[in-house]
């Protein structure tokens, strides 16, 4: 005990000693007439170079000295003792400000400032949203405050605003730019190093913290390029360009390593690949492929529903239509809707949509609903067979029909049968499922069943590998809530096509040749 | 299979042997037995586990059929009664049997109520436990049903609530029952 109470006095008198300055400090700092320096200086970039822009802090607002404005801008600032007025003026325009109000009027129109002028000593200063809102206003060059950013941009330069995100997955890594607005760029590798050149004059870049050893072990950027500097383990990169209306563009940069591993199904899935796999192509260098994506359900047939009203119907087609936009952006791959809008589809219309498109992967998309209101969690299925079915499927495989061609003779014909069409490719749909619900897994709940075989009527006449994902619960509240949410679909749409994109590459030369498929 | 027919040849007092009726289709039902004297025996109905995602064997006394069809059909009309909580079934409320008959290959074709496709929730894990409800109870407790094709209304169907292929009879399986001392794995 003496010990320990020598100890709590010794501890008492260190948080003393280091508290009674920081108080002093906080109380100097927290009086009416107390300011200091930014923590970082605001700078005015513009086509004559950079400067900084003194500024002080006072309470909760930046504050700019009115003979700074005048000498940085070139502005003219006259102090009207007698009405209480500030006048800005600019090439023949003024902005008056009140000493007593948050207000500047700039040919009759107000605008709103955080603070009234403030002076400090015998000098007057105003907010530096001033220069963003007022005196931009009155301008003729383009001038711009990103206070958040520390810039003052003024004239016609290109200093694009990139923010960067990190994402990791399994043996990949993404790495996602965002920019507005849009600017032309250049992704190039430099050793070791993926630089994303921009045809600009500064950026104005927010960096992730990247805490993985991994594939990306830094973000930076300098005057005009962010640079991902790569791990060991990185041995490739992949970069595409979205769109992201007018006024805003994206690249994601994804990251592959040498080795990664091929996908494994899952344990006691029949039918599944049996030994090893072949090794797997970096990056998917097959072709264009086409995926048919089936928004579940649709104009009369609502499926499911919610407690709340969501319909299974309007959720396939929300996931759908992302899944299209990412799988399109990141694989460019031909994708499309069997519905993109609230119509009603027969199901065999659906697999023969994709037959005729001669899709290499079929993806139906559905919300689950059940009885037990805690029942929650993704799946995905694949079509199961009974006894009867897999002896007409060996009925169906020995069976070729001779048909005349032009010009005399006649050619074998692989006729496959509407029914027996998914018999020959479901040990790769039971492959597509198993990494469907591997990457789901990591990414939102999974059903205590996440992995299934039932004799789902759209999988049947379906001649390409063929899964249907039921993405969660509308019967549980918390899954009907999720379903409706943007991060969440997002979720789903991110692992549906990490699982597209490894399916593809495990799978060099995919589709075996489906003539006279079923219609 | 073979406890399940001894439960119901043997079990009976009046146990007679069982009829080799193949039953045709078209054929009228029998007239049932009068409630008074209607012997019953135990049988096998299935209900949903707590969890939702599987069929639960629940033992319970059904009405005996003198005849493989008379015993389908007392199945049947036993598994569409509302159980008692916490028990839930699968099949939506308010269905009624119309119509069962036996083919020679052992297929049942049970004629259900519109109510079937009218009060189903829609999602496809209910819709496969709806089905298999509906086959399990027949093919588990009679070994010489195989095969169950459901119709609503007097017709076949495509799905009940658009998953679920009914075109065809579907065989027993025991893939959707709760079996805990086998594997969780898919099965078929």
């Amino acid at each position: 005990m003496p010990d320990a109470r020598r100890t709590y006095n010794g501890v008492v008198t260190r948080l003393l000693r280091i508290a009674v300055p920081a108080l002093l400090v906080l109380a100097a700092a927290a009086a009416p007439q107390g300011q200091s320096p930014p923590a970082s200086p605001l700078r005015l970039v513009s086509p004559d170079g950079t400067r900084a822009v003194p500024t002080v802090i006072s309470g909760d607002t930046e504050l700019i000295a009115i003979d700074d404005l005048a000498a940085i801008f070139g502005v003219l600032v006259r102090e009207d003792a007698p009405t209480r007025a500030i006048t800005v003026a600019y090439k023949g325009r003024t902005i008056v400000l009140s000493q007593d109000q948050a207000l500047a009027s700039i040919s009759g129109r107000l605008v709103s400032l955080p603070a009234p002028p403030t002076r400090i000593g015998n000098r007057w200063h105003l907010p530096v949203e001033f220069v963003g809102r007022a005196l931009s206003v009155i301008y003729d060059t383009p001038l711009e405050l990103r206070k958040a950013s520390r810039l003052v941009i003024r004239g016609r330069m290109r200093v694009p605003r990139v923010v960067v995100r990190h994402d990791v997955g399994g043996n990949q890594a993404r790495v996602t730019l965002d920019i507005a607005p849009p600017t032309p760029h250049q992704v190039l590798q430099d050793g070791a190093r993926v630089i994303v050149r921009f045809d600009a004059d500064l950026l104005d870049a927010s960096l992730p913290t990247v805490q993985s050893q991994g594939l990306v072990q830094a973000v930076t950027s300098d005057q005009t390029s962010v640079v991902i500097e790569t791990g060991p383990r990185f041995a490739s990169f992949r970069a595409t360009d979205q769109t992201a209306g007018a006024d805003a563009s994206r690249i994601l940069v994804d990251l592959m390593s040498a080795a990664e591993p091929a996908p494994s199904p899952a344990p006691g899935t029949p039918g599944a690949p049996a030994g090893p796999e072949p090794p797997p192509l970096p990056l998917p260098t097959t072709g264009i492929r086409t995926i048919v994506i089936d928004p579940g359900h649709g104009g009369d047939e609502n499926g499911a529903k919610g407690a709340r009203g969501t319909l299974e119907k309007t959720v396939t087609l929300s996931v759908a239509r992302r899944l299209k936009a990412a799988l399109e952006a990141r694989l460019g791959a031909r994708v499309l809707l069997t519905r993109d809008d609230d119509r009603t589809l027969p199901l065999d219309d659906r697999a023969a949509f994709a037959n005729n498109n001669k899709a290499d992967v079929f993806v139906s998309l559905h919300a689950n609903a059940s009885l037990r209101r805690t029942a929650a969690g993704a799946e995905v299925f694949y079509l199961s067979l009974d006894r009867a079915d897999e002896e007409a499927r060996r009925v169906a495989d020995a069976e070729g029909v001779a048909m005349p061609v032009f010009g005399g003779g006649t050619r074998e014909i692989d006729v496959i049968l509407w029914e027996m069409a998914q018999t020959r490719h479901l040990s790769r749909s039971a492959a597509l499922a198993a990494l469907i619900e591997g990457q789901l897994r990591t990414a939102v709940p999974m059903s205590p069943r996440a992995i299934q075989q039932a004799p789902f009527r759209v999988l049947v006449g379906a001649n390409m590998p063929a899964v249907l994902v039921e993405v969660g619960y509308l019967t549980n509240a918390e899954q009907e809530a999720a379903l409706t949410n943007a991060p969440f679909q997002a979720r789903l749409v991110q692992s549906l096509t990490d699982a597209l994109s490894r399916f593809f590459t495990s799978e060099p030369s995919a589709t075996p040749a489906a003539t006279g498929g079923p219609q | 299979m073979a406890v399940a027919w001894l439960l119901f040849v043997a079990l009976p007092r009046w146990t007679r042997p069982a009829t080799s009726e193949a039953s045709v289709p078209g054929r009228p039902p029998e007239p049932p037995p009068s409630e008074a004297a209607t012997p019953r025996i135990k049988a096998r109905l299935f209900y949903l586990t707590a969890d939702g995602m599987r069929l639960q064997p629940t033992e319970q006394e059904v009405n005996f059929g003198e005849t493989t069809t008379a015993q389908a059909r007392h199945l049947i009309e036993a598994q569409l009664v509302p159980p008692q909580p916490p028990l839930v079934s699968a099949v939506p409320a308010g269905t009624t049997l119309k119509e069962l008959f036996l083919t020679d290959r052992g297929d049942a074709y049970v004629d259900l109520s519109g109510e079937l496709v009218k009060n189903h929730s829609g999602g496809s894990l209910d819709e496969i436990l709806t089905v298999y409800t509906l086959v399990a109870v027949l093919t588990e407790n009679l070994p010489s049903v195989t095969r169950v094709q459901i119709l609503v209304d007097g017709r076949e169907v495509d799905t009940l609530a658009g998953h679920v292929d009914l075109r065809r009879p579907l065989a027993r399986t025991t893939t959707w029952i709760e079996q805990p001392a086998q594997s969780q794995g898919p099965a078929n």
